[in-house]
């Protein structure tokens, strides 16, 4: 009797073991670092001909239509993960995934990670990603707004005591603004702070943060004293929802006057200080297994026609050559010198050293 | 009662069995006491008890970090008071209304009808405010918001409207005959006699049955979760996004954070508040309840 019993436990154990250590493949996932703790369930480099992603939400939508076209022509799988860019690096930095996606460059204590684990990366920028400022389409009286303007509104300062929209500019209504932006969890948070307030994760905390960007979506559709931020690709797939706020950063030799976010502003650099770079980020060991190797060539050939389709902003095409080249070579380091975000970049000049 | 005296070692042995199935109960609200209670102390060694008690924002994530209490105390508070009020008239009005007016066979129908109410799945009930009642609720009311606490307010009154009717009916219900016969004989109305005699006799139950509602008011997380929205503030207007202690504990699992940080103990926290008010709400009704049955 009590033998019986005692197999069938272990057996059941090994079960659950053996189960875990499937890889896990994640489909559309908005909500940014929810699934880091089940995700755990991805494998040290996995079974021959898998390439193992993981990563940022923002970069997601584009990984996932690569991976889908990629798996049309290939014999190799690919899964992918949704940890957020800070996850994500976590378990690129242990060896864990092959591919890291992350809207925005790695920060000095992953760099310190990776190098504590011997991991060596290879950043690959791949698409470009507008922050867009939005309001409820009923909105009549905002036209353009300033960076000033944004920075007063989301500073840490501005909690509790900013809390109108008459206080923002004369002339503008006395009443209440309510506000929607992703959590603390978001890559797209942390750009956002970085470039209007101008430090990372400084920000009023009274807002409502969601990282899951269709909740977002749906509070500023539906409030007509609402105002958010969030990437440009779900302003694209909401557009008779939505009302795009143009942005004016006061610098005209970057195009004077308020620049509304577009395919065209962001990437000629007219929609500063909210457009950034997204990345993957590759290791260098995985790089050299053949199904890793194709899989990121396969990326970079196709990221401007698919980014395009998913709603993102493609790099100019000298950017992707050189990207191609840096991948070619597997040169290592970030072109960020491992700083973190930089706002205001050019790919192109970067890249090319 | 005899004592149970086990005579052979299998009787002893199934003894034994039911016992840690009737203990299990026990254990695990022991244990579920015992995670909260350390993790909140560990959370009261960083943050005083005066400014969770005291402070008026909640914000605990952000770079000026507040753990005011309040704004989701005032969240939570909001919605299950338009909760109650839009489930307590109804529910009562049925109660009476199945006990003292409605015909046999219509009440056969009413009864099960609303139970069915309690049937649905708090999603549903979640969607059902976000996209049906707040949008009719902004025809009619100036400046509302999408996320709000009215719209899941009432949805709630609706979904805990069966508890209230069903137990007040048989508080009602309850309510010797002799009392109704003496009313009568005295010349008073049937109306009279149901708010004048029946009820207050019956209020024991029929607060009973509230208390009850209001816990599972206060304790509700799909429904606000989904449309009262994600913003702690501290405000009784019941037309702009509010978060409830529900809905926040939700926000925070769901998130990124880190286990063993002071973010992370937050959840604790908010969790022995939420604890300690349905504890005692529940404390209070079966109290009222015992009352009802040894009564009159």
């Amino acid at each position: 009797m009590k033998i019986h019993a005692r197999s069938h436990t272990t057996f059941l154990a090994l079960a659950v073991v053996l189960a875990g250590c499937g890889s896990k493949h994640k489909a559309a996932a908005e909500a940014g670092g929810g699934p880091s703790a089940k995700g755990a369930g991805a494998p040290a480099e996995a079974a021959e001909g898998t390439v193992t992603v993981d990563g940022s939400s923002t970069v997601f939508p584009i990984t996932e239509a690569v991976a889908e076209e990629f798996q049309k022509t290939s014999k190799h799988r690919v899964t992918i993960g949704v940890s957020g860019t800070g996850g994500g690096f976590k378990k690129f930095c242990q060896g864990e995934v092959a591919v890291t996606g992350a809207s925005r460059p790695i920060k000095p204590s992953e760099v310190e990670l990776c190098r504590k684990n011997g991991v060596e990366y290879v950043e690959l920028p791949v698409a470009y990603d507008g922050l867009a400022v939005l309001v409820h389409p009923k909105n009549d009286w905002v036209e353009a707004m300033t960076v000033e303007e944004l920075k007063k509104l989301w500073a840490p300062e501005a909690q509790g005591t900013i809390t109108k929209w008459s206080q923002i500019r004369a002339g503008w209504p006395d009443k209440e603004i309510h506000l929607f932006g992703p959590g603390v969890d978001s890559g797209t948070y942390d750009y956002f702070t970085k470039a209007v307030v101008g430090k990372e994760h400084a920000s009023r905390g009274d807002y409502t943060s969601s990282e899951d960007d269709n909740v977002l979506v749906q509070g500023i559709s539906t409030d007509p004293l609402a105002l958010g931020f969030m990437g440009f690709a779900y302003y694209v797939e909401n557009k008779d929802k939505l009302k795009l706020v143009p942005i004016d950063d006061g610098n005209d030799a970057n195009g004077a006057g308020p620049i509304a976010p577009s395919a065209e502003t962001v990437s000629n650099g007219t929609y500063q200080p909210l457009s950034r770079p997204i990345f993957i980020y590759v290791s260098k060991k995985a790089a050299g297994r053949p199904e890793v190797g194709s899989f990121v060539d396969f990326y970079l050939a196709n990221a401007a026609k698919l980014a395009a389709e998913v709603g993102y902003i493609p790099l100019p095409d000298k950017a992707y050559t050189l990207a191609k080249k840096r991948f070619a070579d597997k040169v290592t380091g970030s072109i960020f010198g491992g700083k973190g975000s930089k706002v205001g970049v050019s790919i192109e000049a970067l890249l090319a050293g | 009662m005899n004592r149970t005296t086990a005579s052979t070692g299998f009787e002893r042995a199934v003894y034994a069995a039911l016992l840690s199935c009737a203990l299990v109960s026990i254990v695990t609200t022991v244990g579920i006491l015992y995670v909260l209670a350390s993790e909140t102390v560990a959370f009261f060694t960083e943050v005083s008890l005066s400014e969770f008690l005291l402070d008026t924002q909640w914000t605990p994530l952000f770079a000026d970090k507040h753990f005011g209490i309040w704004p989701l105390v005032a969240g939570t508070a909001l919605t299950s008071s338009v909760a109650i009020a839009t489930a307590v008239p109804l529910g009562l009005l049925s109660a009476i209304y199945m006990s003292e007016f409605a015909p046999r066979r219509l009440r056969a129908v009413l009864k099960p009808g609303l139970e069915i109410l309690a049937g649905v799945p708090t999603i549903v009930y979640g969607y059902f405010a976000l996209v049906v009642v707040t949008p009719v609720l902004q025809a009619w009311i100036p400046d509302m918001a999408g996320f709000n606490a009215l719209s899941p307010g009432i949805v709630m009154g609706i979904m805990i409207l069966p508890m209230v009717s069903s137990l007040s009916e048989d508080a009602i219900a309850a309510v010797p005959a002799t009392l109704r016969e003496g009313a009568y004989a005295l010349g008073a109305t049937e109306l009279a006699t149901i708010f004048r005699v029946v009820l207050p006799a019956a209020s024991s139950g029929i607060v009973a049955s509230v208390i009850l509602a209001l816990s599972r008011a206060i304790g509700e997380t799909m429904i606000v979760a989904i449309a009262a929205g994600q913003q702690a503030r501290f405000t009784l207007d019941p037309r702009v996004p509010i978060e409830t202690m529900t809905a926040y504990i939700v926000q925070i699992s769901m998130g990124d954070t880190p286990t063993g940080t002071l973010e992370y103990r937050t959840i604790f926290a908010v969790g022995s508040v939420l604890f300690v008010l349905t504890f005692a709400m529940n404390y209070l009704s079966h109290k009222l309840r015992r009352r009802l049955t040894l009564a009159e």
